[in-house]
């Protein structure tokens, strides 16, 4: 136990509500630093996910029975959880789908291709995931659509003067940008954006799948008009992401992928559409996912996202000046707003032999590039490692990682 | 501390690794091909320079990890005198001992590459071991290779 994180929360009690914190790893303790990639999730959202299974389940949205009509109100209700959560006007401008990437080609596919036209251009910036990258790739191919780069400072912060003279000459229709990255975790000031975009005539699109576990979000104050993030990183289990839209734009959408539940009525000649939310949600949905996924929010809303803010700028400290203080190593990215996200390379020593001998101290982190290979070129690396905070993180762990980090230097040196 | 890892981070592996003896590409090469992990960012260039139907000398230019480099330099031990067929063979023995840690008949060029067969316990990591072989592989199906 640690006196920062006591003041914020009870760690270990938050700890003790994840059995998997409670596994070893090769007879030594689980020291779990990768919630970036997907975080651990807690009882409230097993037990939840379980109890569905085993007293209240059968498909949503189409059997006039009593199990299909409860399983229809647990699934629609998280609608309700999300909307409450993000601060967005109505439930009806929550999307579904199988998980972020999908949500980013939703609107690729869907807002691209049918209210974007030919010469117009959207603008990411350079330290996209490679779900905000490649869709618009593939967007630019099919529908000559151009994929402008905002560029990034040294510091890992987003040029917003550079972003500014991308919007300059009027053809951009659609800034989509991280709000907080993945690598660097440097948080991007989303208000400002949605505000720069919308002075130019372009929507705004941000990529909230970090930025949603470690802060308050609210999609009216930045005047979002597209919010994409995915459950598996908010202690939910994987297998669904989320998108807010603003209600206008989700009406002139037309349909992403057809089949049932999408439609309002049918014929061999026609179809008509469902309303939205549904007219995005062809299939049966993630219903077990859905139903995980508002147990998650509500303990995370019973801890409040200002504590867990608090308990990440904490480890956020004491990780970054202890990293810093080990000789080779370097930290990618020093933004001045920034998550628990530590990305790092460490001389002499590749991120994957790294990685290596860290796992086999129990330690888990992500090795690699991350999903943002141009990211990784703009920084001059290969590859990175990378360890990751979550709730339940203490800084005994990351004085465990420090402490290993020394001693793999020791080892490659 | 890292006692457990020596199976894999042993002094043979290592010394390939922090010291390669054919980290460049030989004079004269015949074929070259490259090979690249997008997962991790490991790039490979192999060539290998024939002479009578046989490999006569390999070298690499790699970006990567320890594993790969070690196993990359090991490679270029095992495979001078070697035809295209005893290659192709050896690639599937060496793909097998680092699946397995097998090595039934751990002899002759197969031999080389044993320093490497920990990797069998740590799977996420085999294509470490591997893509230097699939590099080799590939330079194998140019014209004029052997």
């Amino acid at each position: 136990m640690n006196a920062i994180s006591k003041t914020v929360f009870d760690v270990e009690r938050i700890r003790a509500q994840f059995p998997i914190l409670g596994e070893t790893i090769r007879g030594k303790p689980f020291v779990f630093l990768d919630s970036a990639a997907s975080a651990q999730k807690p009882r409230a959202v097993i037990d939840a996910m379980v109890h569905a299974m085993e007293t209240q389940y059968a498909n949503v949205h189409r059997g006039l029975h009593w199990m299909s009509e409860r399983t229809t109100d647990a699934y629609e209700s998280t609608r309700d959880a999300i909307a409450r959560l993000m601060n967005a006007p109505s439930r009806e401008e929550i999307v579904f789908g199988k998980n972020a990437t999908e949500m980013f080609n939703l609107v690729a596919h869907s807002y691209g291709r049918a209210l974007m036209k030919p010469g117009q251009a959207v603008v990411i910036s350079a330290m996209e995931h490679h779900a905000n990258l490649v869709p618009w790739q593939m967007l630019r191919d099919s529908h000559g659509i151009e994929l402008r780069v905002a560029p990034i400072s040294d510091t890992g912060e987003l040029d917003m003067a550079g972003l500014e003279a991308l919007l300059q000459d009027g053809r951009v229709g659609l800034v989509a940008i991280t709000h907080m990255s993945n690598v660097l975790g440097t948080v991007n000031p989303a208000a400002r954006i949605a505000a720069l975009a919308h002075a130019h005539g372009a929507l705004a699109l941000f990529d909230g799948s970090q930025a949603m576990v470690h802060r308050q979000v609210d999609v009216q104050a930045i005047d979002a008009d597209f919010y994409i993030w995915t459950g598996h990183k908010l202690y939910g289990p994987s297998g669904i992401g989320i998108m807010y839209a603003k209600r206008a734009i989700l009406e002139a959408m037309p349909p992403f992928l057809g089949g049932g539940d999408m439609i309002g009525s049918v014929s061999f000649e026609r179809s008509s559409w469902a309303e939205v939310p549904h007219k995005f949600e062809a299939g049966t949905p993630m219903i077990l996912e859905a139903i995980g996924l508002k147990a998650a929010i509500e303990w995370v809303e019973a801890i409040g996202m200002d504590a867990i803010a608090a308990h990440e700028a904490a480890i956020t400290e004491h990780a970054i000046a202890r990293l810093s203080a080990i000789p080779g190593l370097r930290l990618l990215g020093a933004a001045q707003e920034r998550g628990s996200v530590f990305s790092f390379t460490l001389e002499g020593a590749h991120a994957h032999d790294v990685a290596t001998l860290l796992d086999r101290q129990g330690i888990a982190v992500r090795a690699g590039n991350h999903c943002a290979e141009p990211l990784m070129r703009r920084l001059g690396v290969d590859s990175s490692a990378r360890a990751s905070a979550g709730i339940y993180t203490t800084l005994d762990e990351i004085d465990t990682l420090a402490d290993t980090l020394d001693r793999v230097r020791t080892f490659f040196g | 501390m890292f006692e457990e890892t020596l199976d894999l981070y042993n002094a043979e592996v290592r010394r390939h690794a922090r010291h390669p003896a054919h980290a460049a590409l030989p004079p004269g090469a015949t074929a070259e091909a490259r090979g690249d992990n997008p997962m991790c960012g490991d790039r490979i260039t192999v060539a290998i320079r024939a002479e009578a139907g046989r490999v006569a000398q390999a070298g690499f230019q790699a970006r990567g990890c320890d594993i790969m480099v070690a196993s990359a330099d090991l490679m270029c031990e095992a495979v001078p005198g070697q035809d295209a067929a005893a290659i192709r063979t050896l690639a599937n023995e060496v793909e097998a001992l680092a699946r397995t840690g097998a090595c039934p008949e751990c002899d002759g060029a197969l031999a080389t590459m044993k320093p490497l067969s920990a990797i069998h316990d740590y799977p996420s990591r085999l294509r470490c071991v591997t893509l230097p072989w699939t590099a080799l592989l590939a330079a194998l199906e140019e014209p004029h290779h052997v």
